[in-house]
């Protein structure tokens, strides 16, 4: 008598969970980089889904003191005008090497999409939003981390300066290599998301993404893009093609 | 799930495994072979460890691993000397292409750690509800004393005698090494898996802090990886020692002889 009520919740209990199993796999496929079939791919967005849903969605990263920075390496794309490097491209490598000559003078980023006044602004004009300076640790997929002030303007900002639109709901961004990243208007909007132009106390180095870089302070480190040149807010998830994750058989949402 | 049968201390003796600790022991064994060879990839990236909250190939380790070319590379070029307001901090460029299959190695990891989870909640709640880990994990009142317990040693050092069934009830340090691995060895690699996640860092900022830091976390994962490994061994050895065709067919159809 004691095991019937028991038996009851638990099977209450089985049907739950296999039910919001179901709600968090099927899903619009709008809303979530495509699987192509990968199960490895399936199992990336059950995670992003699962986060989503669970966590706290403003929760900050934590933030350090000037007296915790660490050295930092810098791997992946160091220089974009190096035609030696696995993700350069011949053309964005061109007009890098002659925007470093001119110390980024002629430099802007590109902001268009579902923004009701696309165009473009130079470091000056990013310089004049005000600065956020964050002391983040940076946690590469590879098991290292590290520490390392970074000096932006919040991308909210800049994505309201462009009026961006309710219906927004991915930010694209492109850069001087070959790599381009997506992140969801969450993470987007997230105070702690900045396009630094700056680190540890001067100007952004070259093989830290000079210019300008983004940071996710939620997420991998491949999140946070480098030499970022170009940003496109969309209204649905975009595969970019060979630029991106999914096609490259990364996990898009690294929070995990 | 038979709790209907008698008294707890007679009941299921000689009765084998029930059938829901049959399905989540293999769900969980092929959990934890997928997890430990895709976390071995992942560490073959970069086969260093450390203590605290950070950790990278610029600054010094705790432990070193011989287990890819990664190892010790001493591919970097130092570009800047140091940062303004990062004191002796310098940054250095890779110059060396590292073996690198985090790619699948990581998105596995995660899937199998989905199963391991939720089948290890299931197992938990299923465990407690039907009084299987009371009754059958847990040393009885008075069973966990020092005689006992080298009474058992000296049973395992001894000849062998084969048992009669597969399945509970189990000797004592039986008991005590499943209960180290049911509540604690894995409980713990949930914990540190959890500790870094940079999201589930930033939610829940006590779970790296607990640990004395994300890289200390990521310590802590390996070596009780290690623990698990050691367990894992030992309980192929001990299967094979007391009948391994019995005891697979206790864990698989269940049926004791």
């Amino acid at each position: 008598m004691k095991s019937a009520p028991l038996l009851t919740s638990r099977r209450t209990l089985i049907t739950g969970l296999a039910s919001s199993g179901g709600l968090l796999l099927a899903g619009c496929s709008d809303t979530q980089p495509p699987t192509y079939g990968n199960v490895l791919r399936m199992a990336d967005n059950l995670t992003y889904r699962v986060q989503r849903l669970l966590l706290p969605r403003q929760s900050l990263a934590r933030e350090y003191d000037s007296r915790d920075i660490t050295s930092i390496p810098a791997i992946g794309t160091t220089d974009p005008a190096d035609p030696h490097q696995g993700a350069y491209n011949e053309k964005n490598g061109v007009i890098y090497q002659q925007l470093r000559n001119g110390q980024f003078a002629d430099w802007r980023v590109r902001i268009e999409g579902s923004v009701s006044r696309p165009g473009s602004f130079s470091l000056t004009d990013l310089q004049r939003f005000p600065a956020r300076t964050q002391i983040t640790k940076h946690t590469c997929e590879e098991g290292w981390s590290a520490i390392a002030a970074w000096t932006g303007v919040p991308l909210r900002r800049v994505l309201e300066a462009a009026g961006i639109r309710p219906s927004a709901r991915f930010v694209n961004l492109y850069a001087f290599d070959d790599v381009a990243e997506s992140i969801d208007m969450l993470d987007a909007l997230h105070p702690q998301t900045i396009l630094a132009y700056g680190m540890n106390g001067r100007e952004l180095p070259i093989a830290h993404g000079a210019p300008l870089r983004l940071r996710v302070e939620r997420q991998l480190g491949y999140k946070s893009l480098k030499f970022v040149h170009r940003i496109v807010v969309t209204d649905r998830f975009e595969d970019m093609g060979k630029l991106s994750e999914p096609w490259n058989g990364w996990a898009w949402y690294v929070g995990i | 799930m038979s709790s209907k049968k008698g008294s707890p201390a007679s009941t299921d003796a000689g009765a084998g495994h029930t059938c829901w600790v049959r399905v989540t022991h293999w769900i969980v064994a092929a959990s934890v072979v997928t997890l430990a060879v895709s976390g071995f990839t992942i560490l073959m990236a970069h086969p260093r460890l450390y203590w605290g909250a950070v950790g990278n190939d610029l600054t010094p380790a705790l432990i070193e691993l011989p287990i890819s070319r990664n190892y010790r590379h001493g591919g970097w070029e130092v570009s800047t000397a140091s940062f303004p307001a990062g004191g002796t901090a310098v940054s250095a460029e890779r110059t060396y292409d590292i073996l690198n299959e985090n790619s699948w190695a990581r998105s596995l990891h995660f899937l199998a750690a989905w199963f391991l989870v939720v089948t290890g909640v299931i197992y938990l709640l299923v465990g407690t509800f039907s009084g299987h880990l009371r009754r059958d994990l847990l040393p009885r009142r008075g069973e966990l004393t020092r005689r006992q317990l080298r009474d058992d040693i000296a049973a395992h050092l001894g000849p062998r005698r084969q048992p009669t069934v597969g399945g509970p009830p189990y000797g004592l340090l039986q008991k005590c090494t499943y209960c180290g691995v049911v509540f604690l060895g894995l409980p713990l690699m949930a914990l540190t898996g959890w500790a870094m996640s940079p999201a589930m860092s930033a939610a829940y900022p006590f779970l790296p802090e607990m640990f004395g830091g994300t890289q200390s976390a990521r310590t802590i994962h390996f070596c009780v990886f290690v623990a698990l490994i050691l367990f894992v061994l030992v309980h192929l050895v001990m299967v094979g020692l007391s009948g391994f065709k019995r005891q697979m067919r206790a864990m698989t159809s269940g049926r004791p002889t």
